[in-house]
């Protein structure tokens, strides 16, 4: 069977993932998930036309509560907990870059 | 250590609950360095409660079912201002601004933290091989693991530091350490018990519940846990059901499958230990029906396909924004990147990216399409197989407890360790893992008794006879 993916495309799913690999890693993590993949060809090969596909086991159907004011998480013990905050609200570090 | 039932019925005639919450402390201080059991004991906030609870008795209040029961908390579970680290980097360090569900139903019940126990990190493992913070050893044979993700809480009671603990059974991590630490353990129906404040793995298929040593104990436990909460929307909106009460209803007249493909492919002395069970059943009474259930091969490839893909999503989460821990970065895109490339563990990090694949464009059908469709076959072969029976009987786990790193370098070799396991997950239903006989070094094996939704009490009273015909009554 033919490798299920390439070391390109480790690359680009930790990219999507955020996630930073050492050239190690990528080697290692290409053979391993190629490993589980060709496992999970055994689903491919199985004809499920027409089979409704099954997200959650019990069929969610919207929950809602009755639109009443409650109290919610005191913001002080939360915003202890961030790893920066300021005025109140979590800080991160710049978003958008220079006007070009 | 006396059973949850016996200091609870203590506590309540009288006696102090500092009674039970120092013999667990003793119990902890013993062994805890040898087997990492607990990340974090909560001696200070134990004692206090165990005095809270003399006082409710000393003034006529019944301070509940859990009277004084110490009870260990796997650490995936919130609990205010305790650490909380799901056995990752990432976490460390925080703690929670409100409690879970569950433990707020304990407390409520008079029951006492010891504190957090520890797991593979996030809950993805089957050997608590992965924890940031270190394995932990099967009590039962140190060399060995205690299975996982739960190990910790499984080890906690294995080791008589508590009577009872709390995991959570993704697909399998509460029934495999119980199997490989000679507990019962529970995996409830999905929506029986519920999930907030439970840090997510995969929302479609993680479910609380109890290890515990006797299924009195396990029935009790979940008892308690057990109900409808507004604040998870994915929660039963019913009645709790009644365990206790039936855990001696014997299974006389009732029918059990013993499915082929729960068996297929264990060792030995596990299949011996199965067709004991059954023996045992049939004595008591039961019809048993040979059946096989062919899709049941197929939930390992759906669940390492589903499960990734719902844990990708879910800890897109941990970002260094709002809790944990944070690694700088000259932008915000390259702050997450450090964070999460220093945060995570390899096993999540493996995972992470194969539901990332298996959810990218190009890819999802014929990955995770796909294994949605499977796991409506497989729900639906279990509804034909529960027309003709009212439980299945089958194998926990293929082997008994196995050697630290024996598994490390090849995942698929672990992930093996779940396939008896996995189904119930995928079909949202009950099962619960009890143990039966020894096998290999005398280690225990656990024999899996499965049912449909809501099928806890019945299962409980099967367990009940083996539990009595191992003479663990």
């Amino acid at each position: 069977m033919t490798e299920p993916l390439s070391r390109d495309d480790v690359a680009h799913v930790a990219k999507l993932a955020r996630l930073r690999l050492t050239e190690d890693e990528l080697v290692r993590y290409t053979e391993q998930l190629g490993k589980i993949l060709v496992h999970a060809q055994d689903l491919s090969s199985l004809d499920l036309h027409g089979v409704a596909p099954t997200a959650h086991p019990f069929g969610l159907v919207n929950v809602v509560r009755p639109d009443e004011v409650r109290a919610s998480l005191d913001p002080a013990p939360v915003l202890a907990q961030a790893p920066d905050v300021e005025d109140g609200r979590f800080a991160v570090p710049r978003i958008v870059g220079e006007a070009p | 250590m006396k059973s949850a039932l016996e200091i609870a019925a203590a506590v309540r005639g009288g006696q102090s609950a500092l009674v039970a919450v120092e013999e667990s402390l003793t119990a902890i201080r013993a062994r805890n360095e040898e087997l990492n059991v607990f990340l974090y004991v909560d001696e200070d906030g134990a004692r206090a409660a165990a005095a809270r609870i003399d006082e409710q008795v000393r003034r006529g209040e019944d301070p509940g079912l859990l009277a004084g029961v110490p009870i260990a908390l796997k650490d995936n579970l919130c609990t205010t201002g305790i650490p909380t680290t799901c056995s990752s980097k990432i976490l460390e360090g925080w703690k929670p601004p409100y409690n879970a569900t569950v433990v707020d139903r304990l407390v409520a019940q008079g029951a006492i933290s010891m504190g957090k126990t520890n797991l593979d990190e996030f809950a993805m493992g089957s050997s608590t091989e992965n924890s940031a913070f270190g394995p932990t050893r099967n009590p039962l044979d140190p060399a060995r693991v205690p299975g996982g993700s739960s190990g910790g809480s499984a080890a906690a009671v294995a080791s008589n530091m508590t009577p009872v603990s709390l995991g959570s059974d993704t697909g399998g991590s509460i029934r495999q350490p119980a199997a490989l630490c000679g507990l019962v353990g529970v995996k409830p129906t999905y929506g029986l018990v519920s999930r907030y404040g439970l840090i997510a793995f995969a929302s479609s298929l993680d479910q609380i519940g109890p290890f515990a040593q006797s299924v009195s104990d396990a029935a009790l436990l979940l008892e308690v846990i057990a109900g409808h909460d507004p604040l998870d929307s994915t929660s039963l909106p019913e009645p709790t059901p009644s365990l206790l009460a039936h855990v001696a209803d014997g299974v006389a007249g009732k029918r059990i499958g013993l499915v082929r493909e729960l068996v297929d492919g264990a060792d030995e002395d596990v299949v011996r230990a199965v067709n004991k069970a059954v023996e045992t059943l049939k004595d008591a009474g039961a019809t048993i029906v040979e059946l096989s259930i062919p899709e049941l091969h197929l939930g390992l490839s759906a669940y390492y396909l589903i499960a990734p893909a719902e844990a990708s999503s879910n800890l897109a989460r941990f970002d260094g924004v709002r809790f944990g821990n944070r690694v700088d970065g000259e932008d915000v895109t390259a702050m997450m990147e450090a964070t999460r490339t220093a945060g995570f563990g390899a096993e999540v990090k493996r995972r992470i990216m194969l539901g990332t694949y298996a959810l990218s464009a190009g890819y999802f059908d014929a990955y995770y399409g796909q294994a949605l469709k499977v796991r409506t076959r497989m729900i639906e072969a279990f509804a034909t197989a529960y027309q003709q029976v009212d439980m299945i009987i089958g194998a926990t786990t293929p082997s008994v407890a196995f050697e630290f790193g024996s598994k490390t370098n090849d995942p698929m070799a672990m992930y093996l360790n779940d396939v008896f396991t996995i189904p119930t997950n995928l079909a949202g239903e009950a099962a619960i893992s009890v143990p039966f006989g020894t096998g290999e070094a005398n280690l225990p094996i656990g024999v899996q008794l499965l049912g449909p939704g809501r099928s806890e009490a019945r299962l409980f009273a099967a367990a009940r006879v083996l539990e009595i015909a191992d003479g663990r009554a």
